[in-house]
């Protein structure tokens, strides 16, 4: 085998390299405003069937805080807050902490508190519980995870937090157990949180013309 | 090398050399994404895009590529043809991206789609290889749809259970109920129903195949001529 043969092998090679790597750059660059966009709109879902668009007028997406206990909220990482608030009184804040001790890892929630300190709602955005069993948690399965709404620390007691098996209010689900468990375990942690933080959670309110620019 | 006809291609690729039933390539997705009928055909679908486009690609340039580098530019077309899909599917298919999730990057590493390249397509005209990854494709795809079907009729009691994610709100009403008060049965959904139902498909594609022959060797009797062509 020549040099030249060489040469001409590796030449076209590169060229496919360069073909293919300018082709995926081309689509990334063509499609990435849509899928942030997409990104953004489901976030904005997801947050609006827990706290509705009525209920604030800033602009949650944008009203946002990292806060990060790892005891409360199960990561290690920053945790994002989204602040609803209507003429800039705290109407709602949504924390999306992890739920670290699922059957089959981490289970992220949604986890809106209003203001006065109960549940607006809970909702699971991703996990991967065994299905037909943990995945009662989710919305679209079981209207188990609606019953959280307008629970509070108070309502039930600090004792009574947790599952049914565990002496608590909350049901579990035939066959799974350590799945509501952790999800119980994870929202009191995170109305214990909020308890605890709620001024700090609110502070830094953004001024009241950001709501013109969400779209 | 003569160009094997059309017809051929087809009857190889949907029935006698079917990806799914008889060469058993990528069965990773194949059996992972296979627990509803949407889930199988977005996958199937996006399978046969993928598998089409990097056949054409690759009849397209089988005349300057040289055999060293042939299979590492077959994996560099095949890779941008994947993410080019994977990035579309994720701005236009949001929903259902986020099902499939994983699978769709992981087609790249399909053997259906190097082993059409290898096999087909680089030995043969850019029309030809377009069908045969039509067929290809399409033969994965039915498997997927039937196994799918099958696994959520028998798992959940439905058909077309979240349509929505692929066809837009208007499908959310497509969804069929079988049966009234189905208590699910979970195997059909965990992974093992999706081996046994692959293997149930694979013993009635054998059993069909072993009649069509039984009666085909009574029309050779019958008339010998016929079978010379």
């Amino acid at each position: 085998m020549n040099v030249r043969h060489i040469v001409i092998t590796a030449l076209v090679l590169l060229l496919f390299a360069v073909l293919g790597t300018g082709l995926v750059a081309f689509t990334y660059d063509s499609t990435r405003g849509v899928i942030a966009a997409n990104a953004r709109a489901k976030l904005l879902r997801d947050l609006n069937t827990l706290v509705p668009s009525d209920r604030y007028d800033n602009a949650l997406l944008n009203d946002t805080l990292g806060v990060r206990d790892p005891a409360l909220l199960g990561t290690q990482e920053p945790v994002t807050v989204y602040r609803a608030r209507k003429n800039g009184q705290p109407v709602a804040a949504i924390l999306a902490p992890i739920a670290p001790d699922g059957y089959s890892g981490d289970i992220k929630l949604l986890v809106a508190i209003n203001a006065d300190g109960t549940l607006a709602g809970v909702r699971v955005t991703a996990h991967r519980e065994t299905p037909g069993l943990g995945d009662a948690i989710e919305a679209a399965r079981s209207d188990w995870i609606l019953k959280f709404a307008g629970r509070s620390l108070a309502d039930p007691d600090e004792k009574h937090w947790a599952v049914k098996k565990d002496g608590g209010v909350f049901d579990q689900f035939t066959g799974a157990t350590i799945t509501p468990r952790a999800v119980v375990k994870a929202v009191k942690k995170a109305l214990i949180y909020f308890q605890r933080h709620r001024q700090s959670v609110f502070a830094g309110a953004q001024p009241p013309t950001a709501e013109a620019a969400s779209p | 090398m003569t160009e094997p006809s059309y017809a051929s291609i087809a009857r190889d690729g949907l029935w006698s050399n079917n990806p799914g039933l008889v060469q058993l390539l990528g069965l990773c997705p194949l059996l992972a994404t296979s627990n509803n009928l949407v889930n199988g055909l977005g996958l199937g679908l996006a399978t046969m895009l993928a598998l089409t486009a990097s056949n054409v690609c690759v009849s397209l340039i089988r005349g300057i590529v040289r055999p060293e580098i042939r299979i590492p530019v077959f994996v560099l077309v095949i890779a941008a043809i994947v993410t080019v899909i994977e990035l579309g599917m994720h701005a236009y298919l949001h929903e259902l991206y986020a099902v499939l999730g994983i699978f769709i990057p992981l087609i790249v590493t399909n053997c259906n789609l190097i082993g059409r390249a290898e096999a087909f397509a680089s030995k043969h005209s850019p029309g030809r290889a377009l069908v045969d990854g039509l067929m290809m494709g399409g033969g994965f795809l039915l498997v997927l749809v039937v196994l799918g079907g099958l696994r959520e009729v028998v798992g959940q009691g439905t058909l077309l259970a979240q349509a929505h994610m692929m066809f837009g709100e208007a499908a959310r009403g497509w969804t069929v109920h079988l049966v009234d008060n189905y208590r699910g049965f979970l195997l059909a959904i965990l992974p093992p129903g999706a081996f046994i139902g692959l293997g149930l498909i694979i013993a009635l594609k054998n059993v069909v195949d072993a009649r069509l022959q039984r009666r085909a060797q009574h029309v050779v009797v019958a008339q010998p001529v016929a079978a010379a062509s």
